[in-house]
């Protein structure tokens, strides 16, 4: 087996795979407009899959940076963010579906455009979904790397400048794990045109967690996370 | 309009109900700060679902309150907010799930009742929707009604002390037949119940 692997998923386009624990995946920013959503499961079991509450509650944060951990439904880390130079993430916004894009957009279709045509996260996922049976019932909340989308005092939500190209993400699994990617827009973004830029994924072997890692002692719940991830009932 | 159902859900318990399209559905809290999790799906077709990520986008705003259309999973209104004498309800903060109540509280916490074990039973229980037997992978991230979870600029998250009191009420108007599935919270780590469980009342008129 190859050591790394690393390709450029181009404005538009997604993809899936099993990132294999104590793996790391980097998202480089090609530009200030990209935008990955990102869903996450547990790999041979996808019942089990990312849960943006627990992980926010747990965390007593509304975002992701380093340090944090993104939690199954079933209270086990499946991805620590091991390293963030864009410093916010959201995941609490969701992503545009084939409505919403038209709306903004317009429509370029496959047949105007060929493969410059104009795709939409929701479509995308369910495609990736679709490689590994699953489907619309699997549609959770998802992460939007490189994302800001604040909230006010009175709870209103605006998005915000937040990334520029050469801007990196990095998770790390806990678990082998499904990861489903789609780099489209992001539905709260303020560009009128449908132009994202591309993402470079790394993959690579990475050593596995110990006891002072920093994403298992940023809080007393990471490190309970983490404890039942590393168990014999894991 | 006619009388649907009326019935006291007492703490820690489920229930589970059909509303017709423009149908009132109302939920009282009855003796105050009771965090009700709650889940609505389309009856005809329970793939098409509720959606917190797509109702808090649609609104540009974290919190639900009169007005709020919740939204449905393939972009379409399930039901709105018509009224709301509590001001506030989350729809962040999810719902309880034993295995959670470890990684929050403590590994020795995972007896304590909780959310998601009350909306599991009811879906095995409760019978086939449409055709078909619903189960762990419909159950999406649900509303919190009567529960305070506020957000701050700099990105903070916290389970606060309520702001509902007794007899304060939310009350939605469905704009396609949906099922509601309830969880009267059994939370007792946190003051989303107050530290204290109790009833609440769901009536429904069409």
């Amino acid at each position: 087996m190859a050591a790394s692997h690393n390709e450029i998923l181009r404005g538009g386009d997604k993809t899936s795979f099993v990132l294999p624990q104590h793996h790391a995946l980097t998202l480089t920013a090609g530009g200030s407009r990209t935008a990955v959503a990102l869903f996450v499961f547990r790999a041979g079991r996808t019942s089990e899959r990312y849960c943006m509450p627990d992980t926010l509650k747990a965390q007593h944060t509304a975002f992701l940076t380093t340090g944090r951990v993104l939690l199954s439904d079933m209270g086990r880390v499946l991805l620590a963010v091991t390293e963030d130079t864009c410093g916010w993430h959201d995941t609490i916004t969701g992503h545009q579906d084939a409505t919403g894009s038209a709306a903004r957009y317009g429509t370029r279709t496959y047949q105007q455009a060929r493969n410059g045509w104009i795709q939409n996260s929701r479509d995308n996922a369910l495609i990736e979904f679709g490689k590994w049976e699953l489907g619309e019932r699997d549609l959770h909340a998802n992460l939007n790397a490189f994302v800001k989308v604040v909230s006010d005092d009175q709870g209103g939500l605006s998005w915000q400048p937040n990334v520029a190209a050469g801007q990196r993400l990095t998770l790390r699994a806990a678990l082998d794990v499904l990861v489903v990617l789609t780099n489209t827009p992001h539905p709260l973004d303020p560009w009128a045109d449908y132009a994202p830029d591309p993402v470079t994924l790394d993959i690579r072997a990475v050593p596995p967690p110990g006891a002072d890692d920093p994403c298992r002692i940023m809080r007393p719940e990471n490190a309970r996370a983490y404890e039942l991830t590393e168990g014999v009932l894991a | 309009m006619s009388l649907l159902f009326d019935q006291v859900v007492p703490a820690g318990d489920g229930f589970r109900g059909t509303l017709p399209t423009g149908s009132r559905f109302r939920i009282t809290d009855l003796e105050g700060n009771q965090a009700v999790d709650t889940l609505f799906y389309s009856l005809d077709d329970p793939t098409e679902r509720y959606d917190a990520a797509a109702t808090m986008r649609a609104q540009q705003r974290v919190y639900l309150t009169t007005g709020t259309r919740l939204i449905s999973s393939r972009g379409r209104t399930l039901l709105t907010i018509t009224d709301d004498t509590c001001g506030q309800h989350d729809t962040l903060g999810g719902a309880c799930a034993c295995e959670t109540n470890q990684v929050r509280y403590a590994l020795d916490r995972r007896h304590m009742h909780a959310c998601r074990e009350t909306f599991l039973l009811q879906l095995a229980t409760g019978g086939p929707v449409a055709g078909r037997m619903l189960g762990i992978r419909d159950i999406a991230h649900n509303i919190n009604f009567f529960m305070n979870v506020p957000v701050t600029p700099q990105g903070g998250l916290s389970f606060a002390d309520g702001i509902s009191a007794p007899g304060r009420f939310v009350e939605l108007t469905a704009a396609m037949d949906c099922l509601v599935l309830i969880s009267n919270c059994p939370q007792l780590n946190n003051p989303c119940n107050g530290w204290n469980p109790t009833p609440v009342r769901m009536q429904a008129w069409a």
